[in-house]
């Protein structure tokens, strides 16, 4: 793999660009691997990458029906945070933000990162209790956030409105350390990375069959005919159920649509994060000048990838009030991604009722700003047959010994 | 946008009148019961690429619960029925039939 670099950029710009390589191969799959993962999104691609870095496993092939970083990978508001209220999610979540720190140097692969801080604001009396809250946790965790009053909001976000009737800001919860990341060069980054160290990203493949003997997974049917593997990763988001269904299991999850929206390109206005769980919005500013709007879940099972209009409408509604510019704004595209959500709004990272296959998924509406972290849990899963102290309690016995990682309650809302 | 017919009122609700409710047909347990029963119908969860069986409230509407038989992939409904039923109606699933010849939710086909 040749270094991207300024020199590279000079030294192609004197040859007329003509030095320039694939970011990675697309290979025949190979009639057996050590480790399969079934689905090139972040978490999949990330999972494949500390499987090769920190384990040195790299007979690994990563198996995707559509094309890399094209399902919710590409699809979210790409907001990184890492301030929740319980301790193995804030572990979790934290090692991700840290991760994406240096990802563009460790990947050499500008992702984009830019941590221009996260405010989530609290518009109920409940809320600035529950931010206070998580602020205190959050301080335990040495997870850097505090509780910021509504005149620092408003100098932070002089675009909003603190006086509104209906949802008055009170207060929030400000991560100076949370921000954004270009969610495309993160897969992308990662692919490249992963290829160089000579796995096979084999797309337009999709799994149609687990295979196992004994009890243990031995091999996937795909389009392109079967592969055999010693373990096997299913790391595909909306499409758990699915996969579960094939390998002969039931997960505590269910898939629904999320939505988002951006609207016309506008002058810089924003440049903070500002969540609204209250109303279930959530608004940046990307770096093209639109506003990057998300909304909230519906609540009937969908694999469609397109969401219902009323929460569009509902979460622009709320918007106004706040943000009172957002009603003068055209929206330029709205779209759905298949989030797969669970009881107690956490993920799962773990062993399954199939032996050698382990599972990454349920991140719900906040898988994007994890991929780092959940790609090194998980890789360690696979490499040890046991999960290591990032992952310990994510697996889903949780949910038969009631030990939830209970951040519904926690965030309320969408996170 | 989904639209509903409620079997108790007759009215063809749009989405916004109704609240999800989740899985269809859940065999409930208590506190009695095994960990495994009390897990599975708290928490596993039915998540099919096409037909499924779900419950609805016309929320804004009569109030009622009633049962609706869908596709999570093509968002089309093959109709409503009662929530007094342990099972779908047969002309439902033979609707269903007809369009996905093999089909099968839980022990139903």
């Amino acid at each position: 793999m040749r270094k991207y670099s300024a020199f590279a950029i000079a030294r192609e710009a004197a040859r007329y660009h003509s030095g320039w390589e694939r970011a990675w191969r697309s290979p025949e799959p190979k009639k057996k691997y050590d480790v399969i993962i079934v689905g090139a999104g972040g978490h999949g691609l990330a999972t494949a990458f500390y499987l090769g870095k920190n384990f040195g496993i790299t007979n690994v092939a990563i198996i995707e029906k559509g094309w890399l970083g094209g399902g919710n990978t590409g699809r979210n508001t790409t907001i990184i945070r890492s301030n929740y209220l319980q301790d193995s999610s804030a572990a979790l979540y934290e090692k991700a933000r840290s991760l994406y720190e240096t990802m563009s140097q460790d990947l050499n692969y500008n992702v984009m990162f830019s941590p221009r801080g996260v405010i989530m604001l609290a518009q109920t009396e409940h809320e600035v209790r529950g931010y206070q809250r998580t602020a205190h946790a959050n301080a335990l965790q040495g997870v850097t956030t505090e509780f910021i009053g509504p005149e620092r909001v408003k100098e932070l976000v002089p675009i909003i409105n603190i006086d509104g009737p209906r949802y008055p800001v009170l207060g929030g919860l400000w991560q100076a350390r949370g921000g954004t990341g270009r969610h495309d060069a993160v897969a992308w980054g990662y692919a490249r990375a992963c290829s160089d160290m000579g796995m096979d990203i084999i797309q337009k493949c999709e799994v149609v069959g687990v295979r196992s003997e004994g009890g243990n997974v031995v091999g996937v049917d795909t389009t392109k005919g079967p592969i055999d593997c010693d373990k096997l990763g299913l790391v595909v988001a909306g499409n758990s159920g699915d996969l579960a269904n094939m390998a002969g299991f039931r997960l505590p999850m269910e898939s629904v649509a999320l939505q988002a929206l951006v609207s016309e390109p506008i002058k810089p206005c924003m440049d903070v994060v500002v969540m609204a769980n209250t109303v279930h919005g959530y608004m940046s500013q990307s770096d093209k000048g639109e506003m990057v709007i998300g909304g909230g879940t519906d609540g009937f099972n969908n694999y469609t990838q397109r969401g219902s209009f009323h929460h569009i409408e509902e979460t622009v509604r709320a918007l106004c009030e706040t943000f009172p510019m957002v009603s003068r704004l055209k929206m330029l595209r709205q779209w759905g991604g298949i989030v797969d959500v669970t009881g107690d709004r956490s993920p799962v990272i773990g062993k399954t009722p199939l032996g050698n296959c382990f599972i990454n998924a349920g991140w719900g509406t906040g898988g994007f700003k994890a991929i780092p972290g959940g790609g090194w849990a998980t890789a360690e899963l696979i490499a040890k047959g046991e999960p290591g102290p990032l992952a310990a309690e994510f697996g889903m016995e949780r949910f038969i010994e009631g030990r939830f990682i209970d951040e519904s309650v926690a965030a309320g809302v969408a996170h | 946008m989904l639209t509903l017919q409620c079997p108790y009122c007759g009215v063809w609700a749009e989405e916004t009148e109704l609240h999800a409710e989740g899985e269809a047909h859940l065999k409930r347990f208590g506190p009695d019961s095994d960990d495994a029963d009390f897990e599975s119908y708290l928490f596993m969860r039915e998540n099919p690429k096409g037909v499924h069986f779900e419950r609805w409230r016309h929320a804004s509407g009569c109030g009622k619960f009633f049962h609706a038989a869908r596709s999570t992939t093509t968002l089309e409904v093959f109709g409503t029925y009662s929530a007094q039923t342990m099972e779908p109606p047969q002309d439902i699933k033979d609707k269903i039939t007809a369009k996905y010849p093999g089909w099968s939710w839980r022990e139903f086909s």
